[in-house]
């Protein structure tokens, strides 16, 4: 059966997701109707302004910050090197020592390794084996001259989600201003502005379009801008404001806002991973419950490879990537797994399935009889497969 | 990211299992690269009689472990020794990803390696 008769299940939202159909409607009205320049001064641009200073206000009060806290990019690895050089950048002279972690996005992790390059300090903390950063890690690795420590907020792979409150408490006690990247919490998970100084936050992970993010920036906390130009956002980031991007980020936000799709959510996770794991030869990587985002799973299958599972999938129409989805184009095992245990099998053997509030149980069970017979496949052509074929837990 | 020919052949592998009285083995690769290849081979009057692999790793390794196979099938040992990863690409319709050509020439060593085991014991 050809890939078009198929029906699509799409189980990589953690890569990103199908924009709400009321999202391009709120979308569309600004690229077709009211499409002014919000620098303008005529009606058009007053209009766009408005609409402008409108998404501003719903970004900010979904994490209880003030409008003027919040600063339009293009996404969440514009806010991220924002925050990472932005800060650096300002301190030149001063303090230069930054702590991260081994589990960032590339985004991050790559920012701290090019402000090595210009001279900084790097640390790059370990995690325990479920991908936590302990307060007493930090604690540890903290020093006066640390200017920022950076830590994402819910990892992209594992879904690991860290205790903001703890390890804010340790920057703000040596003087450390503390970002945090939560591209993949946003909406998700408990989140405001009391919880960090500044916070990367993104549209396309939660129903919005691609193209646009926020950062989250204290107010007092001084940056240097990346992107020179105009005096927009404050003259923190010049270029015309995407407004049907914003406009659609904002109503994103506002449908994405509900307990009720956390719970939906965590109901559909919890079965498939209870279900998965009745394969023998599986662990499951990350934290469960509360600690866990709620459209994560993450899984590794002993004797096989990653990318070999995610194409049998792919091939009954089911998409879901192995790692991160932009490391899966490289031969390396993801970071993030050997981060929390040094066994390249378990790292090379993972598989990453991210729902949506959108997906049905349908789905899921479909997914796990595929998931089920592309695993026994797979290991009757592995030569680590156990003689009989038998796998213990 | 693949042509059609490898998607086929992964999910219809030809030369996938192992040779339980095999004349040779020849195994490479190891858990860490994510790649492992092991080559059975059956030999009669100087001539691969009968060829099967085992392998674990992407879909890439799995196409090129079949395709080597399929390659290899019937060839005198002289014969056989000389096929090399580009051969294998070729069969595979031409074209791998760039960061999946080092999977054929993995295959080409499994191969070479059952070779050189064989001829050892000789």
């Amino acid at each position: 059966m050809g890939l078009n008769k198929m029906k699509t299940i799409y189980f990589d939202n953690g890569a990103t997701t199908k924009v709400d159909d009321k999202v391009i409607k709120e979308m569309h009205r600004f690229h077709s109707e009211q499409y002014g320049n919000a620098s303008s001064i005529h009606h058009m641009g007053e209009k766009a302004l408005k609409a402008l200073e409108k998404s501003r206000k719903a970004i900010a009060s979904s994490i209880k910050a003030k409008p003027n806290e919040i600063i339009f990019t293009s996404g969440g690895t514009e806010s991220n090197n924002f925050a990472l050089k932005g800060i650096a950048f300002a301190s030149k002279g001063g303090k230069n020592h930054i702590i991260t972690t081994k589990i960032e996005h590339d985004c991050v992790l790559n920012t701290c390794k090019w402000l090595e390059k210009q001279g900084f300090k790097i640390t790059y903390l370990d995690v325990d084996k479920q991908g936590f950063v302990t307060p007493e890690m930090l604690d540890k690795a903290i020093t006066g001259n640390t200017l920022l420590v950076s830590i994402i907020h819910g990892n992209n792979e594992i879904g690991t989600i860290q205790d903001l409150p703890a390890l804010y408490r340790i920057c703000k006690k040596h003087g450390a201003i503390f970002h945090t990247d939560a591209c993949q919490s946003y909406t998700k998970t408990p989140l405001t502005s009391e919880m960090a100084d500044m916070i990367t936050l993104n549209a396309h992970k939660i129903h919005g379009p691609k193209g646009v993010g926020a950062l989250y920036i204290k107010t007092g906390i001084k940056l240097v801008p990346l992107i020179h130009g105009g005096s927009h956002e404050k003259g923190l980031r010049a270029g015309t404001e995407n407004i049907p991007a914003i406009a659609g980020f904002a109503a994103a936000v506002e449908l994405a806002m509900h307990k009720k799709h956390v719970d939906y959510m965590e109901n559909l996770r919890d079965y498939f991973i209870k279900e998965a794991l009745k394969i023998p030869g599986t662990k499951l990587n990350g934290p469960t419950g509360k600690k866990r985002l709620c459209n994560n799973i993450n899984i590794s299958f002993r004797s096989i490879e990653g990318e070999s599972i995610t194409f049998s999938l792919d091939q009954a129409g089911i998409c879901c990537s192995t790692g991160s989805a932009c490391s899966s184009k490289s031969l390396e095992p993801s970071h993030v797994i050997m981060a929390l245990v040094d066994d390249p099998e378990r790292s090379h053997g993972s598989v990453r399935i991210t729902i949506s509030r959108f997906t049905k149980k349908q789905e899921v069970d479909f997914a796990l009889k595929e998931l089920k017979k592309a695993v026994k496949k797979l290991r009757e052509i592995s030569p680590l497969t156990p003689r009989g074929g038998k796998h213990v837990q | 990211m693949y042509n059609e020919k490898i998607m086929e052949r992964f999910k219809n592998p030809k030369h996938m299992g192992e040779i339980r009285n095999a004349d040779a083995i020849g195994e490479v690769g190891n858990v860490r690269c994510g790649d492992i290849m092991k080559i059975y081979i059956k030999v009669k009057e100087n001539t691969i009689a009968d060829i099967k692999y085992k392998t674990y790793g992407c879909v890439a390794a799995i196409a090129s472990s079949d395709f080597l196979c399929q390659l290899a099938k019937g060839k005198t040992l002289d014969e056989a020794v000389k096929i090399t990863g580009k051969d294998v690409v070729k069969e595979m319709g031409g074209q791998v990803p760039a960061i999946k050509v080092h999977c054929s020439i993995l295959a080409q060593d499994a191969l070479k390696k059952a070779i050189e085991n064989y001829r050892k014991k000789k």
